[in-house]
């Protein structure tokens, strides 16, 4: 039994950020920077007719000015879309240019235009405001389908009717046959509201460029530093990407916001070299709200067919799924081949076909956010069940079970194969949904929500069981499917003479704790203390090639690199072992930190076998010495991870108030390295996800106008908004990742929406209420009630 | 913060504060707590040239009680005010205020003078005094005066104080019942409307009531209409239900992202209802 794996170790890391003493981007500083601040449009759409520079420029301090045109002239054509995602007919995808300052058309509030470089901060922010540009303001369009009619405003002129591509996935036919042979059809629309994920620290950078080696450094704030560097130096700057040292030292927080390569980043990288001094660049909260990727954004049609016996024989989903103004690195996959592709959630649905229109708005470009696709999946098939489940009078944990995948474990019986090209690796979905039953104590909860009923209260409880695909991904699969990188991670392990170890990840922590979960699995697996191993991460300088932290992939994916190299360890530890005992490598075994000769009491410490190796005088002939492994991991298969979440809620009548009164989650991420950890991710997955349920959402007005653009109008969830959650586990292993786990960063959020939102409109049944537009405001429930009540 | 270019001064006494504003010229601005200025500085709306630190001017930081009412000091914190025993003895409700104000570092670096004198249409003070029939102090380089709270409050961030006063006190009598409830914005925390209720029984009669709401409207105000209904009732359901429907007569309601109009109105009803059920329960 492992003396660490299953653990709740205190966090390493958590040391320093309570006591504030994580350093961030902006903390660094270098001698003679400058400081950047990018003049960014007011307008969604409206044409550039020129740009004047001259009052600015005269103001003392202001070092220099760039705009569009500099960059055009420079050649440089901006941030590109890392996956390609063509028309149903075969045409190529259309592809947009952003360049890092625009010179002709600005596309969205906060397109930046002029780019603006001081000896201090005021000065910088004071010579942006009077860099004047004169605007011909354009009609702007910012509904995802309305940009799809004929006659609406073009974001890009060579994007006829605003669409990047059109995409289906599943068999047409026998789902159109599914539904004309449907006993009972179950139909939603409604618009998975546009998220603004709001990172506690935001984007910054500071940029260098050392003429004396021809080499660039940037400090960002990255969730995925070699990521970074790739594309800022191979496509968007055309620096040799020796040249280019990308370090993400703490970062506060991405959700997927910093998984991208912005242009604001590139620019003053670029710019560092034009001026020969350092560029310091630091977003503020406004600026964070319209220029950080946004999140969701679709407007869907879902529908479901039952046969007779309540089961599902069809699922169909049309959605049009907004871009932005421009494609975000990954925007394009999203919708795609991380929507798409889980549309049959945990159910036998024998005929599933979904089709989404990717378009362009003059809003703020969308991209990857916390669960990134699979919770508006999610949230599509969820509603699509409670609601099925109401309409033909069948209890929904009922309707569930009779419509779950068997149990499989993906070792005796084979995985499952979808008809929407995952397999799933492992499942026990009935079983989630039992324990969760069982720590909610449903029969009692729907008691207490008759009782509520006869007192006039209304209450409401709501389910949400899902799957989600992560732990992305096996890089030929999203190889044939588009991707232009691969997906693999990478971790080294160097074994120091002394026997303390060094871990550097190829994954980037930001929040999520790798400090502490990777050392508890080294330290676990050489029988050694947490403080025997430290952790490096976010320095392309230092550690693997490794593709970053997204899609709650760090354990399963950089967490298999690190167990690949661990065995390298123990493989040649092994060989030197056998040296000093004079024996094979196949007499020993290894336990608690030592090497020893079977059936003997003959061993040798792991310590012991490390100062060999570094002190090789008495060694294996031929051995190299040393004890230092890298390892790439390519994984074999999507993980995925899946639970059960019941929502209870009651409704204030008068006021239309949701409280949020009971919160059960039981999900099953295959084996658990440190619970904590894991009901950390759980606790705040649920609190983004209650938060796009209840409170969240870009209110754009017609012309394009963001109009809760900051914290005192767009409402994130606060501890008051939230109830104790009751969390628990089932464990079903990962059958072919060497851990077995499968990934918990996203769990949360993918699962709750649709838990709060069927409750309330459970609480909100007597009155006849179908679907409520999310955020599901006071104002919006208490419509329904009111309009009820007169 | 990355504000414009500002002079910062900091003034021992109130004479010294009007001399500091005088050789400011136009571009002064006093400051306290600088939880209503500083974000306005912050996001570049507002560009005093000079600010004028009063928050060191002493006898202006007390509570106390004289001939049966509160003096509060202009600089005394929300959080001062939440948790006095003085005030809870007096008049809970402006405790009940003062603790739902913002979060708890806005209420230990707000203060009520600059609450008030900033007049923002969500701030929860404003509600509550003029229901507690208080009276605001001020004082100019020519003077003190008093103005009662209903007259202080005009419109959208503005009151009868002058640039050139400071609000050095507010007095606040005692009252048999005082509450304060609100509805707040889920993103701000500010009122979207809050209503503050004063009351004076005899046995189950309501002898006087006192409702002032703030959130709703551009500015704080008195809504007569249902204390005439409700003063000399026995508030019953129906008596609420009366004056309820006419809580926001000759008022227009605010309309923003956090509430339409007809949704705030009808707010005010709640939390009236709301307000005068509290003071039952305890009466």
């Amino acid at each position: 039994m492992s003396e660490l794996i299953g653990k709740p170790v205190k966090r390493v890391e958590d040391n320093r950020f309570i006591k504030g003493e994580g350093k961030y981007t902006d903390d660094f500083n270098m001698n003679n920077q400058t400081f950047a601040v990018y003049v960014r449009s007011p307008h969604a759409h409206a044409k550039i007719n020129s740009i004047d520079t001259s009052s600015a420029e005269s103001i003392k301090g202001v070092v220099k000015i760039f705009t569009g045109k500099d960059i055009a002239d420079a050649g440089i054509v901006g941030s590109i879309c890392g996956w390609q995602v063509d028309f149903k007919n075969g045409d190529t995808m259309k592809e947009p240019g952003h360049p890092i300052l625009v010179a002709d058309k600005v596309r969205h509030v906060g397109d930046a235009v002029a780019l603006v470089i001081a000896e201090d901060k005021y000065t910088a922010r004071d010579a942006a405001e009077m860099v004047d540009v004169d605007y011909d303001i354009l009609e702007a369009v910012v509904d995802p389908k309305a940009a799809t009619q004929d006659g609406a405003p073009l974001v890009h002129d060579d994007v006829p009717n605003n669409t990047i591509y059109d995409w289906e996935l599943g068999d047409k036919d026998a789902t159109d046959n599914a539904f004309q042979n449907a006993h009972h059809i179950t139909s939603l629309s409604y618009h998975n509201q546009k998220l603004i994920p709001n990172a506690i620290e935001p984007r910054a950078a500071l940029a260098h460029y050392d003429s004396n080696d021809d080499k660039y450094t940037l400090y960002t704030t990255s969730q995925n530093p070699h990521l970074a560097r790739l594309i800022i130096a191979a496509f968007v700057l055309s620096i040799p990407e020796h040249k280019l040292r990308v370090i993400s030292p703490d970062v506060g927080g991405g959700f997927g916001s910093k998984i991208f390569a912005y242009n604001d980043e590139c620019g003053v990288l670029w710019a560092s070299k034009q001026i020969g001094r350092p560029v310091k660049w630091t977003s503020d909260r406004s600026e964070a709200f319209i220029t950080d990727c946004h999140g969701r954004d679709h407007v869907t049609d879902a529908k479901l067919a039952l046969d007779a016996e309540g089961k599902i024989i069809g699922l169909r989903t049309k959605t049009y799924a907004a871009m932005g103004a421009y494609l975000s690195n990954f925007s394009t996959c999203v919708p795609t081949y991380l929507h798409g592709t889980l549309m049959q959630g945990l159910y036998t649905t024998p005929a599933v076909h979904v089709d989404v229109t990717a378009v362009v708005t003059h809003t703020v470009p969308v991209d990857a956010y916390r669960g990134a696709g699979r919770p508006e999946a999610t949230y599509s098939i969820e509603r699509l069940i409670d609601t099925a489940a109401r309409e033909i009078g069948m209890d929904p944990a009922e309707f569930r079970k009779r419509n779950f995948i068997p149990p499989f474990d993906g070792i005796n019986e084979p995985g499952y194969q979808t008809q929407v090209a995952l397999q799933y690796d492992s499942g026990n979905y009935e079983g989630s949904l039992n324990k969760a039953l069982e720590v909610a104590d449903y029969d009692s909860l729907k008691s207490k929500r008759e009782k509520a009923k006869a007192e006039g209260r209304l209450m409401g409880i709501g389910f949400s069981t899902y799957i989600e695909a992560c732990g992305i991904a096996p890089s030929a699969v999203v190889g044939s499917l588009g991707a232009r990188v691969g997906l693999y991670d990478a971790a080294s392990i160097r074994v120091h003479p002394t026997g303390k170890v060094t871990i550097h990840s190829g994954a980037h922590s930001h929040g999520q704790g790798h400090e502490t979960t990777f050392a508890q699995v080294v330290a676990d697996s050489f029988g050694i203390g947490m403080e025997d191993v430290n952790v490096i991460h976010g320095d392309t300088e230092n550690v693997p090639f490794g593709m970053g932290t997204y899609g709650s992939r760090s354990l399963a994916v950089c967490g298999s690199a690190i167990m690949k190299s661990v065995d390298k360890v123990k493989e040649k530890g092994a060989r030197i072992a056998a040296h000093k005992l004079e024996c094979s490598p196949d007499d020993l075994e290894f336990a608690k930190g030592s090497w020893t000769v079977k059936g003997t009491d003959k061993s040798v410490a792991f310590g012991d076998v490390a100062l060999t190796a570094y002190v090789p005088h008495d060694y294996p002939e031929g051995e190299e010495p040393g004890l230092d492994f890298a390892s790439f991991y390519d994984p074999a298969n999507f993980v995925y991870p899946f639970g059960t979440h019941i929502c209870v809620v009651e409704v204030d009548k008068d006021t239309g108030q949701v409280n949020i009164v009971k919160y059960v989650a039981v999900d099953d991420c295959g084996n658990i390295i440190n619970p904590m950890i894991v009901e950390g991710q759980v606790h705040g997955g649920i609190a983004q996800g209650v938060g796009q349920a209840l409170l969240e959402g870009a209110v754009y007005d017609d012309s394009g106008q963001l109009l809760n653009g900051s914290m005192l109008d767009y409402t994130m969830p606060r501890a008051d908004n939230l109830p104790m959650f009751d969390t628990d586990h089932t464990v079903t292993p990962c059958p072919h990742n060497p851990l077995g786990v499968k990934g918990i960063g996203e769990a949360g959020t993918i699962a709750s929406t649709p838990a709060v939102v069927n409750a309330v409109i459970d609480a909100l049944s007597e009155f006849g209420v179908k679907d409520l537009q999310m955020p599901l405001t006071s104002e919006r429930v208490w419509e329904v009630i009111n309009n009820n009540n007169n | 913060m990355i504000s414009y270019k500002f002079d910062y001064k900091v003034a021992a006494t109130l004479e010294e504060a009007f001399s500091m504003l005088e050789d400011a010229g136009n571009g002064g601005s006093f400051i306290a707590g600088g939880h209503s200025l500083v974000p306005a500085m912050k996001l570049r709306l507002a560009q005093p040239e000079t600010l004028i630190d009063i928050s060191k001017v002493s006898g202006m930081s007390e509570i106390s009680k004289d001939s049966g009412s509160l003096t509060i000091g202009g600089l005394v914190t929300h959080a001062e005010v939440a948790s006095s025993e003085l005030v809870k003895s007096i008049c809970p409700g402006l405790s009940e205020c003062a603790g739902l104000i913002g979060d708890a570092q806005v209420r230990n670096k707000g203060t009520i003078g600059g609450n008030i004198a900033h007049a923002d249409p969500g701030s929860d003070y404003p509600g509550a005094l003029i229901a507690f029939g208080a009276v605001i102090r001020l004082a100019g380089s020519s003077g003190v005066r008093e103005v009662n709270a209903e007259d202080f409050f005009t419109g959208l961030f503005e009151t009868s104080k002058s640039d050139k006063e400071i609000v050095t006190g507010v007095i606040v009598p005692s009252y048999q019942f005082s509450t304060y409830v609100k509805f707040p914005n889920p993103a701000s925390r500010y009122a979207v409307v809050g209503v503050g209720v004063a009351l004076e029984m005899s046995g189950t009669k309501c002898e006087s009531i006192s409702i002032g709401i703030t959130g709703a409207a551009d500015h704080a105000f008195r809504a007569r209409n249902s204390e005439s209904l409700l003063s000399g009732s026995e508030l019953t359901n129906n008596d609420l239900d009366s004056a309820i429907s006419v809580v926001t007569e000759g008022q227009d309601m605010m309309s923003d992202l956090a509430a339409s109009s007809k949704y705030r109105s009808h707010l005010c009803g709640v939390m009236l209802k709301r307000a005068i059920s509290k003071i039952k329960e305890i009466a």
